[in-house]
């Protein structure tokens, strides 16, 4: 005899195992990945686009500071080095395309695997040579900012960090005349920046499936939205792998007790410059894309802004926790470059009266800092916390037996 | 220094801080496969010297040997890289690790798959990961902490952690370990056990120890030999009956009317 809880017992294979750990993940990355082709046509248009600003171009940026978010993470969630500069990483990365993927140095022509006009003054090396580079800057750049600097603990390095993100950008501002060199053009920025390709070649062969040059079009930007969806998973996997690896573990000992740690054998200052150069590798990555895709690069587009926004997303999100530091990101990202904004209007709509002009962006930091502060209150282990953080913040709580020396 | 029955030696080491002279020109050897005590009263400089041995303080002067090697100076993941491995006074785990991560950590050294090998998972790296795994493990079970793998050391009970401790210094795979006041807190029963395992690590392993305790049954119970130490100077070593009734001995812990 079946009773009614038997019949509707769930079929086999979604209690087991594989099902409960991967089926969330692999649902929501198929919608993720549908993307270009679910939101961005009529009916869920409307609510994606129109009403929630989910937009590509936006949907590309949140995109962008989810990779620097895991890369901040890796750097304050694992190590626990407070990092306040870490635009510096996502600056360099910019700028390497600038220096590789533009017409910046005019009198020079080198074109390799270029997909742009090969008439073109200025170094050309392909989009796909320039994204690595630019991440082996970034970890080189880490590990000379890390080299002096991570002797340093707690608030005193917080504070260098915070120099060193200051200082870059102004390098940076004022590149235009080192030693009678334009290096970086100054104020006025670097544009006309080489766009991501795969060439004719690849493009015939392939049936227009990888562009010959992609298009900064807003209805063609699907290739963008996949490259960087694919840099994200990359630098997701990264992540996850470096976790449950000895690295991983060196990481969470140093932060939580350094003279431990290299009492068992974890060298501290070699620990730290890795978490310090791959945290920066990311930020390059990040940057060299994002460079691309604006089409211009601009020291004030690196300002100690865009440190504290990427920190807040790792700690909203649950420090330390890879996925919830996806969602934290997402989710500031989107408040940020459109949210906020469709959040105003909705306010102003339902306000009765016409010409209501409430802008809640121009109070974005004054909101910022509410949230910080009430996830501060209410949730300080972050949307989605890793369980040991979860368990540090919690420290206490509940716990009768914290002191069982039987004398 | 030559290679020769002693795993350490210690010459001439003092330290200074500021004005104080913590270690006076301290000579001391650790015979290989003994159980070696260090004791003195509160502030003899003990820990100073374990930290100078362990390479947390380089000495103001003074040469530090280990296995015929000068290791004064070194950086303390390079000591216990070289196979010298040891507990802290206040127990220092990783608190909000599991039992078994933190045996894990201790593996660093051993583990040599480096970062990039680790990204992309070579089947070497997964056989030394499993290893690794099997061997923290077994570390635990041989440690007295069945079952406790997943347990967060802050959770675990008080005896519980310092073993984990002593397991998480084993998973370097020391050839001398170094025990700081491994029994501070207990109570006579868990001392008792203590006691016991670290006999058992001498017997089966072959280990040799070097133990700062005050507990003078311990000390007396276990110790092949005993050094005493008294504001940073050596002031006498033997077998443990001997310094037992050495007269500077209970002067140093009773005071000069004792000796009357």
């Amino acid at each position: 005899m079946t009773t009614p809880a038997a019949r509707l017992r769930a079929p086999e294979w979604l209690g087991s195992d594989l099902a409960r750990r991967w089926g969330l993940p692999l649902a929501v990355i198929a919608l993720i990945v549908s993307y270009p082709l679910w939101a961005i046509e009529d009916p869920f248009r409307a609510l994606f686009v129109d009403k929630l600003g989910m937009d590509m171009d936006t949907v590309f940026q949140m995109a962008v500071y989810v990779m620097l978010a895991l890369g901040l993470n890796i750097v304050v969630g694992y190590a626990g080095l407070l990092d306040l500069g870490y635009v510096a990483f996502f600056a360099l990365g910019a700028y390497t395309l600038g220096w590789f993927g533009s017409g910046l140095f005019s009198e020079r022509n080198l074109h390799f695997l270029d997909v742009g006009n090969k008439e073109l003054p200025g170094l050309h090396l392909s989009f796909w040579v320039v994204v690595p580079l630019a991440g082996l800057f970034c970890a080189i750049a880490g590990i000379i900012i890390g080299w002096p600097t991570l002797r340093l603990r707690g608030d005193y390095l917080a504070i260098v960090t915070l120099g060193f993100g200051e200082i870059i950008p102004d390098v940076f501002r004022n590149g235009d005349d080192i030693a009678g060199h334009n290096l970086t053009n100054g104020v006025r920025g670097v544009t006309q920046l080489d766009r991501p390709g795969f060439g004719t070649t690849l493009n015939d062969a392939t049936g227009g499936l990888l562009p010959d040059r992609y298009s900064s079009l807003p209805s063609e930007l699907k290739p963008w939205f996949y490259t960087i969806l694919f840099m994200c998973l990359v630098t997701i996997f990264v992540n996850l792998r470096l976790r449950d690896s000895k690295m991983g573990r060196a990481w969470i000992a140093v932060r939580e007790d350094e003279i431990a740690a290299s009492a068992m054998g974890v060298p501290l200052m070699r620990t730290k410059l890795w978490a310090y150069a791959i945290g920066g590798v990311f930020g390059g990555l990040a940057g060299s894309i994002y460079g691309s895709f604006i089409n211009g690069i601009f020291p004030t587009s690196f300002s100690f802004q865009i440190s504290i926004i990427v920190l807040v997303m790792v700690v909203v999100g649950g420090m330390g926790n890879i996925w919830g530091v996806i969602v934290g990101a997402s989710l500031i990202a989107w408040l940020n470059f459109a949210g906020l904004g469709k959040i105003g209007d909705w306010i102003n709509g339902a306000i009765p009266g016409s010409g209501n002009d409430i802008d809640i962006t121009k109070y974005k930091f004054g909101l910022f800092g509410i949230l910080l502060i009430l996830m501060m209150l209410f949730r300080p282990e972050g949307l989605i916390p890793s369980a040991r953080r979860k368990a540090e913040f919690r420290e206490g709580e509940g716990e009768a037996s914290l002191y069982d020396v039987a004398r | 220094m030559a290679e020769n029955g002693n795993i350490l030696e210690a010459v001439n080491v003092r330290k200074e801080f500021g004005g104080l002279i913590a270690v006076n020109d301290v000579d001391f050897v650790i015979p290989r496969g003994k159980i070696v005590s260090l004791i003195g009263p509160n502030g003899a400089g003990k820990t100073t010297f374990f930290n100078i041995l362990t390479g947390v303080y380089k000495p103001t002067a003074g040469g530090v040997y280990f296995d015929g090697r000068p290791i004064a100076g070194l950086p303390p993941h390079e000591v216990t890289t070289l196979g010298m491995a040891r507990t802290f006074q206040n127990i220092r785990l990783f608190h909000n690790m599991t039992a078994l991560e933190n045996v894990l950590v201790a593996r660093h050294s051993r583990i040599k798959g480096g970062v990039l090998r680790s990204i992309f998972r070579t089947p070497g790296l997964k056989k030394e990961e499993q290893e690794a795994h099997e061997r923290a493990h077994d570390l635990l079970e041989f440690s007295g902490l069945r079952r406790k793998d997943d347990d967060y050391a802050k959770n675990l009970a008080y005896g519980d952690q310092r073993r984990l401790e002593v397991a998480r210094a084993l998973a370097t795979e020391p050839k001398l370990l170094l025990l700081d006041e491994p029994t501070a807190g207990m109570n006579p029963e868990e001392t008792a056990n203590f006691t016991t395992f670290v006999a058992r690590l001498r017997e089966e392993q072959n280990m040799t120890v070097l133990l700062i305790e005050h507990d003078m049954k311990v000390v007396m119970g276990i110790s092949d030999r005993v050094t005493v130490l008294d504001y940073g100077e050596k002031i006498a070593e033997g077998e443990p009956k001997q310094v037992q009734h050495d007269p500077r001995v209970i002067e140093a812990y009773l005071g000069t009317a004792a000796t009357g």
